[in-house]
């Protein structure tokens, strides 16, 4: 599992969900059911993740569990990218 | 199936849940007309006492009108109590497409349609006019009535950070491939009276081909120098492409909604919003009542001065006393307590002192921003807000909170 790749992730999470500058997240922190990312925005994480590494994830596949933390995050995109 | 105890027992632990998590919410009973003076029934058996209301969304103080009151009565009395069909059928008469022709006229927009509610309008409007190919892109502080007419639709949706124009900007641009894009906010934010900055959001509409939806609940009839609305506060009159509001506020209070905006979107709304298509429209009583309501306001710009006025007045008061509040310029003032507990023992202790001021919480609003919403009305006299902030004063100094900063009023209560 690529650190770059988990780290440009969670830049992403931290740019584009957290409001409060002094809130602080690790790659496992839990996302959605942790109430950081509700579950109407996961929406432009999909949208983020398919153009940056070029790969289509199905809604299927794209649920509140597999986008719950970065780390499981990058283990779902490095599927698609095999 | 009959309602077995299993059942009772599954509920009532649901509702236990509630309450444990102090977020029961219990009804206090008005006994009288709507107004700045009210008498309440508080806790429910108690004796009737007279208050000041500073929490209803009655701010051109029309609510209880004698000439809205007459023009109700001889409404009831010419066109009936009610239609028994949806419009499509039987339902329309000619009172209801003369307030969508005012409402147009007064909102600066081709066409409207008349809902239920504006809870209708907005669960209503979104599936009526976009598909899986469309997307919704909306302030993250939007009403509920909005995020539910968003999960009824089919198009994806994103969101924005609120009131931040470079994260919307970036969002336009991440989904220019959709083939219709809908920009959707509330015109003025109900919890923190923020308005929307509009001029900025028809900018980036226009540039990057999309349309703009407002909620101006609370805003229509008040804001604006005429008080069209969000949209005339910002010199964007007829460049919003959909515009929900509601009469159940400064518009007389009683109930309605409707979609304005271009004539196709109206249209759509008539031919496939559920709300619209499948439940009756507004009672014509209360069309007759608005109409009055919009021939008063259209007079001349009293009310809505002398709500400005009250609003400067009721915010420099509390300023001046100590009191941390959000920033804004709208007659819906917040008083920051930050703290859910803190926020009920104030609304009790003002309750004590004859100020009718409701806290709110999470999940109303975020954690760590309990806070005590007043809302200015017309109907209001300045001496009803020097008893108020008399009352928030008192009550301010009992909790030792007047000149403290956020930073210590969390220190003192928590969040």
């Amino acid at each position: 599992m690529s650190e770059e790749m988990k780290d440009i992730i969670l830049n992403y999470v931290i740019e584009e969900y957290l409001e409060d500058e002094d809130e602080e997240i690790s790659y496992d922190t839990p996302l959605i059911s942790g109430g950081i990312v509700d579950s109407f925005s996961m929406v432009s994480l999909k949208r983020f993740l398919e153009n940056k590494y070029n790969i289509s994830i199905p809604d299927d596949r794209a649920t509140p569990e597999a986008f719950d933390s970065v780390t499981k995050i990058t283990v779902l995109v490095d599927g698609f990218l095999k | 199936m009959s309602f077995s105890d299993k059942l009772r027992t599954i509920y009532q632990e649901q509702l236990n849940a509630i309450s444990d998590a102090g977020i029961f919410k219990k009804e206090r009973f008005i006994h009288s007309q709507q107004a700045a003076d009210i008498e309440v029934e508080y806790p429910e058996g108690a004796g009737l006492k007279k208050v000041i209301n500073m929490c209803a969304n009655n701010y051109l103080g029309l609510s209880s009108h004698p000439e809205v009151i007459q023009a109700a009565h001889e409404g009831l009395d010419s066109r009936g109590y009610g239609m028994s069909s949806v419009r499509f059928i039987c339902g329309t008469q000619d009172i209801h497409r003369e307030l969508e022709a005012r409402m147009s006229e007064f909102l600066g927009t081709e066409d409207t349609i008349l809902f239920p509610s504006c809870m209708d309008a907005n669960a209503g409007v979104f599936e009526a006019i976009l598909t899986d190919q469309d997307v919704m892109i909306s302030d993250r502080l939007v009403h509920a009535s909005i995020v539910d007419g968003i999960r009824l639709c089919s198009a994806m949706h994103d969101t924005f950070k609120h009131s931040n124009m470079d994260h919307l900007e970036s969002k336009l641009q991440l989904h220019s491939d959709k083939r219709l894009k809908v920009v959707i906010t509330d015109g003025v934010f109900s919890m923190d009276g923020d308005c929307a900055k509009l001029d900025e959001m028809v900018a980036l509409c226009e540039k990057y081909d999309a349309m703009l939806f407002v909620d101006d609940s609370h805003s229509t009839g008040f804001i604006g120098k005429t008080g069209r609305g969000t949209h005339e506060k910002y010199g964007v009159l007829g460049k919003i492409d959909i515009i929900t509001t509601t009469f159940g506020k400064a518009l007389g209070g009683a109930s309605g909604g409707c979609v304005s905006g271009r004539k196709e979107i109206v249209e759509m709304c008539r031919q496939k919003a559920r709300p619209y298509l499948f439940s009756n429209t507004i009672a014509p009583v209360v069309v007759s009542g608005v109409l009055k309501v919009m021939e008063i306001i259209s007079e001349n710009t009293e009310r809505r001065d002398k709500l400005e006025q009250n609003s400067a007045y009721w915010r420099k008061g509390l300023t001046e006393a100590g009191f941390v509040l959000k920033d804004g310029e709208t007659p819906i003032v917040p008083v920051m307590l930050f703290n859910a507990k803190l926020s009920q023992d104030v609304s009790n202790d003002l309750y004590n002192e004859g100020i009718y001021a409701i806290g709110f919480f999470f999940p109303v609003v975020a954690k760590g921003q309990a806070r005590i919403r007043t809302q200015i009305s017309a109907g209001h006299e300045i001496h009803h807000l020097d008893k108020a902030l008399e009352a928030f004063i008192k009550v301010g100094k009992k909790y030792d909170i007047l000149g403290k900063s956020k930073q210590e009023i969390i220190e003192m209560y928590g969040l």
